[in-house]
């Protein structure tokens, strides 16, 4: 009833082009954005902020990372955890290499050198396709494991082999560091994961974002039709590694506070992965959602037994959240395999038919 | 130029050098590369056995070796005698494949194949949550002399030294030999067999001469929880029975890359090349990279064969049609 | 799960969101306990966590807590991963803390920044940072009874009292990790002072039960001696190889934290001969245990799977970690005369402490562990160890205990620490006292 288009007339191709053509759409995301920026800052209290606000905003902006790799470019990767890992230790050679660069120039930079790593282990996919390539991403991430562990220099030649987040700060004041307030954080990756969300749903409607999903649908008729495998194949990596690694970037700097090499081992590629096949493969909305999934539903399930009172095992909990969430992998799997994002299309597509759905 | 010279001698001839010296040590790195090569064989071969027929990419199978071997030795451990347990751990195998076939696979009949893979991701985590809540996430030792496997080792004097031969380690190899040798014999000479071997040409075709899908898929994901505990038990007996087992698993998948995904040899010689090229690198290249190469060693390995023969070595080759 | 409960969950959750205050009760301590009773590191970090508990509801049922408080402990699940470390230190810091331990060099790592901006001092009991033993320079971090630096030491110590080190080979077999690679600066300074050379041999955390290659290059190499730094199914797959390539097993020296009941149970008799470093007794005959099984064990108030896990070698680890909480405690209520002591009264306490020969005595501990006096500048205490050695079925006592090389390490140690600080400009103004 509310939700419909009905009377929202396009007078010119932008409009229809925009990329939330529906107002009530636009509305939501105002609202969302309000709470967003607005009322968690002002009510939420520190443990939300930087357990699960944080989190949440940096699983986000790794999982769009990996969906437009597997979700809208087809190539499927198990090396999102070391992509992360570039990104996060080449934020902290840049950041102590040159301390007086700002450190939201490095953590841009950062990016660059995860996206070059990336298009180096993309180079496979031009040959190789479906799980092959998921395999072989797997030798990209032990290497990079590996090189974590054995190349000294890039974590300084710390005795402890983690590295260590300075303090950095922008107009006087600490974002990272021990310093740095849970809100300054906050705000701080809430601007980044915006701004990068926005830019990469245009990029996704844009040639580029197109040509990917091309060579996705069915590879050989995009070739036939004048696409290029190498060039959208290897962007898409270099894309995709670009927003892992300033994401892994986030997730030391802006959360962690150090980090060793099992920050960015083989399970956080398949924590990612989880939030993208969850959320729904091809869809921004649904990496939010596989985030919030994957990440908030144990914290929740965590809560429950103290609310209850119930005297219950931290490591019960802890296997009873691994066996829910496996059960509704799985279950949404059948009954959606098209992820959360997809379910909650398909409510709006009720929405708006409601209450007369079979009035079209 | 001398640094050169120096480097490219430690590369390419020093580790020779070092092979030949010591030719009983070279003996003990390839038999101890063939050990884990058999036991990697052997979980590759349970992917290959439920690919083959089904289709599904079981990421789970890591944790069913785990769990195989947990249930065994809990039930040990709760005072059933040995070969009982065994045959109980059987049956559990036989009561999940069964249970997974009804639950999970039928409702995902013809659905895209990430999407099987991703079933058995969350199959795993079902397993792992449910494996630790039952029996506790603390190591077991494996129940090696219990079952009638012997702990010692024989010696072999060769050229002046020692080989050691690990009695367990022999048995593995003659076990896994049984069992390829007897899922040989059942895919050709049984009915179930050839049956299955009609699911995996074509699934349309065997549901069309009456062929029952759903047994054939809970007869595979049975045969690969049994190849799953032998598994579990060798590897068990090498170390111990614990959750940290699970990533062990993870090399087979560079195996299956060598040997592909829908073949039995394949999954044995890759398995072999696997566990002794990375032994060897180890011990003979290794000590130049500062050591732990034996991590990666396998999937770059694997990485640079598929830029060569994407389809695998037995496996045939792909014809695309648009 | 019907309506009712959700409501409940979403309202409970609603208000951890909005960061109600939580009632809390008068006069408790509250003791977080990051636990991994999970995961593959599961085999180390049960037995610890149990001991831990056990202690402090020991002296809740005995005493009615310490100096009248009660003991609150609760249990966080980190599964030995950092970023689940950081949520739970996030989640319960806000309740009070008094203290961190977490059992893992990575949760360490992260939290020990952080302490001095929440003031909530971490005491990781052996393990973290070696160089958060000058207090001076790391004034909330704890290292008590000795730190990974000086561990080496006196193992170093004791293969020169037995045969001589000069000359020899000492392999070194490590967990490819933070932890493991901890001691490899000291063991590089230290071989070219004692005349000793090292073979290093790595371990990946994927490899632990994978090690036969790293021992064949230990047989390829043939070092007189190996020391190894492992954990979890590390340790038992490491002793298992060993003897398979007939290493001498009483020259193979594990760490502290490769030296428990739950490693070598499953090597069994084919580990007789191996040695662990320890400082926490092995057993129940100390007066302290009896009580823990007759107040909390037997009444069914453990975690622990069956009752012969007590007075093994990492519930004791665990236990002893609580005994020197609890006194740190006690030295914080005696100097602000108030039960319910602030985190920051903790630190005092734990830098204060002075677990005497006689304390422990009186507190059911005699011969547990070496005596420990903390100071404004010495966060590690007096830092010996002894030598434990695997009989087939039991660990069995077998040096006293040696003392570190601290003349040596100290310094070493000043400089790692001024190294941690040089780039924490925030860091270089705060001391201890």
């Amino acid at each position: 009833m509310l939700y419909r288009e009905a009377g929202q007339f396009k007078t010119t191709y932008a409009d229809d082009q925009a990329l939330l053509p529906i107002a009530q759409d636009r509305i939501g995301l105002f609202i969302i954005l309000a709470i967003a920026f607005v009322a968690l800052p002002l009510f939420a209290s520190e443990f939300f902020l930087s357990s699960i606000m944080i989190p949440f905003l940096v699983f986000s902006l790794a999982a769009i990372g990996l969906n437009i790799l597997m979700g809208y470019a087809g190539q499927l990767s198990l090396g999102t955890g070391a992509f992360m890992g570039v990104g996060a230790y080449a934020c902290y050679k840049l950041t102590t290499l040159y301390p007086d660069m700002s450190i939201i120039v490095v953590l841009l930079l950062s990016g660059v050198f995860s996206a070059a790593i990336g298009v180096v282990f993309g180079l496979p996919s031009l040959r190789i396709k479906g799980l092959y390539l998921a395999i072989t991403t797997l030798a990209a991430q032990f290497f990079l494991e590996w090189c974590f562990i054995r190349i000294g220099w890039l974590y300084n030649y710390n005795d402890s082999g983690a590295i260590e987040v300075p303090t950095r700060t922008i107009l006087g004041l600490a974002v990272t560091g021990p310093q740095a307030t849970p809100l300054t954080r906050y705000m701080f990756i809430l601007c980044v994961v915006t701004i990068m969300t926005l830019i990469a749903a245009n990029v996704l409607r844009g040639r580029i974002g197109r040509s990917w999903m091309m060579i996705r649908d069915m590879d050989i008729a995009a070739e036939l039709m004048g696409i290029k495998p190498l060039n959208a194949k290897l962007s898409a990596f270099a894309f995709s590694s670009y927003y892992c690694g300033v994401a892994g970037a986030l997730m030391v700097f802006f959360w962690l506070g150090s980090a060793e090499v099992e920050a960015f081992d083989i399970n956080h590629s398949f924590l990612i992965l989880f939030m993208v096949i969850i959320g729904g493969m091809g869809s921004l909305t649904g990496c939010f959602m596989g985030a919030a999934f994957i990440w908030v539903l144990p914290v929740i399930l965590r809560a429950i037994p103290s609310a209850f009172d119930l005297n219950l095992l931290a490591a019960t909990m802890e296997h009873i959240s691994s066996i829910v969430i496996g059960v509704l992998i799985i279950f949404f799997l059948i009954v959606e395999p098209h992820g959360l994002a997809r379910l909650w299309q398909i409510g709006k597509e009720k929405l708006r038919t409601w209450p007369f759905p079979y009035a079209t | 130029m001398e640094a050169l010279s120096i480097g490219l001698d430690a590369f390419f001839l020093a580790p020779f050098r070092d092979m030949f010296s010591l030719p009983d040590l070279l003996i003990q790195v390839i038999w101890e590369g063939f050990v884990s090569g058999v036991l990697y064989a052997l979980i590759a071969l349970g992917f290959v056995l439920i690919y083959k027929a089904s289709s599904v990419f079981n990421f789970a199978q890591g944790i069913m070796v785990v769990f195989a071997a947990l249930v065994l030795v809990s039930l040990y451990n709760y005072g059933v005698p040995a070969w009982l347990a065994l045959i109980l751990t059987i049956g559990v195998m036989g009561l999940l494949a069964l249970s997974i076939e009804r639950v999970i696979l039928r409702k995902l009949v013809n659905q895209h194949e990430a999407i099987l893979l991703m079933a058995t991701i969350g199959l795993t985590l079902i397993i792992k949550g449910a494996g630790q809540l039952f029996f506790g996430g603390e190591p077991k030792s494996m129940i090696t002399e219990e079952l009638g496997l012997s702990t010692g080792s024989s010696d072999w004097e060769v050229f002046d030294g020692i080989v050691i031969f690990q009695h367990i380690d022999i048995a593995a190899a003659v076990i896994a030999i049984i069992m390829v040798a007897a899922l040989a014999l059942f895919f050709s000479k049984t009915r179930i067999g050839r049956a299955l071997r009609a699911v995996a040409d074509d699934h349309q075709a065997a549901l069309s001469v009456g062929i029952s899908l759903n047994q054939i898929w809970a007869i595979v994901w049975f045969a690969s929880g049994i190849v799953a505990l032998v598994t579990g038990i060798m590897w068990g007996a090498r170390s111990d029975v614990s959750f940290a087992l699970e990533i062990i698993a993870l090399k087979a998948l560079a195996v299956l890359i060598l040997g592909g995904f829908t073949s039995v040899p394949g999954a044995i010689v890759g398995g072999l090349i696997v566990g002794i090229g990375e032994k060897l690198f180890e011990v003979y290249w290794g000590p130049i990279f500062g050591g732990g190469v034996e991590a990666w060693f396998a999937y770059v390995l694997a990485l640079i064969f598929l830029l060569f023969r994407p389809q695998g070595m037995f496996g045939e080759r792909h014809i695309e049609r648009v | 799960m019907n309506i009712k409960k959700l409501g409940c969950s979403a309202i409970a959750f609603a208000a951890m969101a909005v960061g109600m205050p939580v009632a809390q009760a008068e006069d408790t301590l509250f003791m977080p306990s990051l636990t991994y009773r999970t995961g593959p590191f599961a085999g180390g970090g049960i037995p610890f966590a149990d001991g831990y508990a056990d202690y402090f509801n020991m002296l809740n049922e005995r005493d009615g807590g310490i100096g009248g408080a009660k003991v609150v402990v609760e249990e966080c699940e980190t599964a030995y991963n950092t970023q689940k470390g950081v949520e739970c230190y996030e989640a319960t810091k806000g309740k009070g803390a008094l203290a961190y331990s977490p059992l893992s060099t990575g949760i360490s790592l992260a939290i020990i920044p952080k302490a001095p901006v929440d003031e909530i001092p971490v005491f990781s009991m052996g393990y973290g940072l070696s160089a958060a033993a000058i207090g001076e320079k790391f004034p909330w971090t704890f290292v008590y009874p000795t730190t990974y630096w000086n561990q080496l030491s006196s193992i170093l110590k004791y293969i020169d009292s037995n045969g001589g080190i000069e000359g020899k080979k000492i392999g070194f077999i490590y967990l490819d990790v933070g932890y493991g690679k901890e001691p490899l600066p000291l063991l590089d300074s230290l071989s070219g002072t004692m005349g000793f050379e090292v073979a290093k041999y790595p371990i990946g955390v994927k490899e632990m039960q994978n090690q036969s290659a790293q021992w064949l290059n230990v047989r390829k190499d043939r070092p007189d001696w190996m020391i190894m730094w492992g954990w979890g199914a590390m340790n038992p797959t490491a002793v298992k190889e060993a003897a398979k390539i007939r290493f001498p097993l009483d020259r193979f020296i594990g760490n502290w934290w490769a030296g428990s009941h739950n490693d070598l149970r499953a090597v069994g008799q084919a580990g007789k001969g191996y040695l662990a470093a320890n400082f926490s007794g092995i057993g129940t005959d100390f007066p302290a245990l009896q009580d823990v099984i007759t107040h909390v064990v037997d009444k069914g108030n453990s975690k622990v799977a069956s009752k012969d896990d007590v007075g093994n070698v990492l519930y004791n680890r665990g236990l002893f970690n609580a005994v020197v909480l609890a006194e740190a405690v006690r030295v914080a209520q005696a100097k602000t005369g108030t039960a319910a002591i602030t985190s920051a009264d903790m630190r005092y306490g734990l830098e204060n402490i002075n677990l005497d020969e006689a304390r422990l005595k009186e507190l059911g501990l005699e011969g547990f562990t070496g005596p420990i006096k903390g100071s404004c500048s010495d966060h590690e205490g007096a830092g010996a160890v002894f030598m434990q050695q695997w009989n087939g079925e039991d660990w069995e006592k077998v040096t006293d205990l040696i003392e570190p090389m601290n003349d040596t390490v100290r310094p070493l140690l000043e400089e790692a620490a001024e190294k941690y600080i040089s780039d924490k400009p925030e860091w270089q103004s705060q001391t201890c006292g």
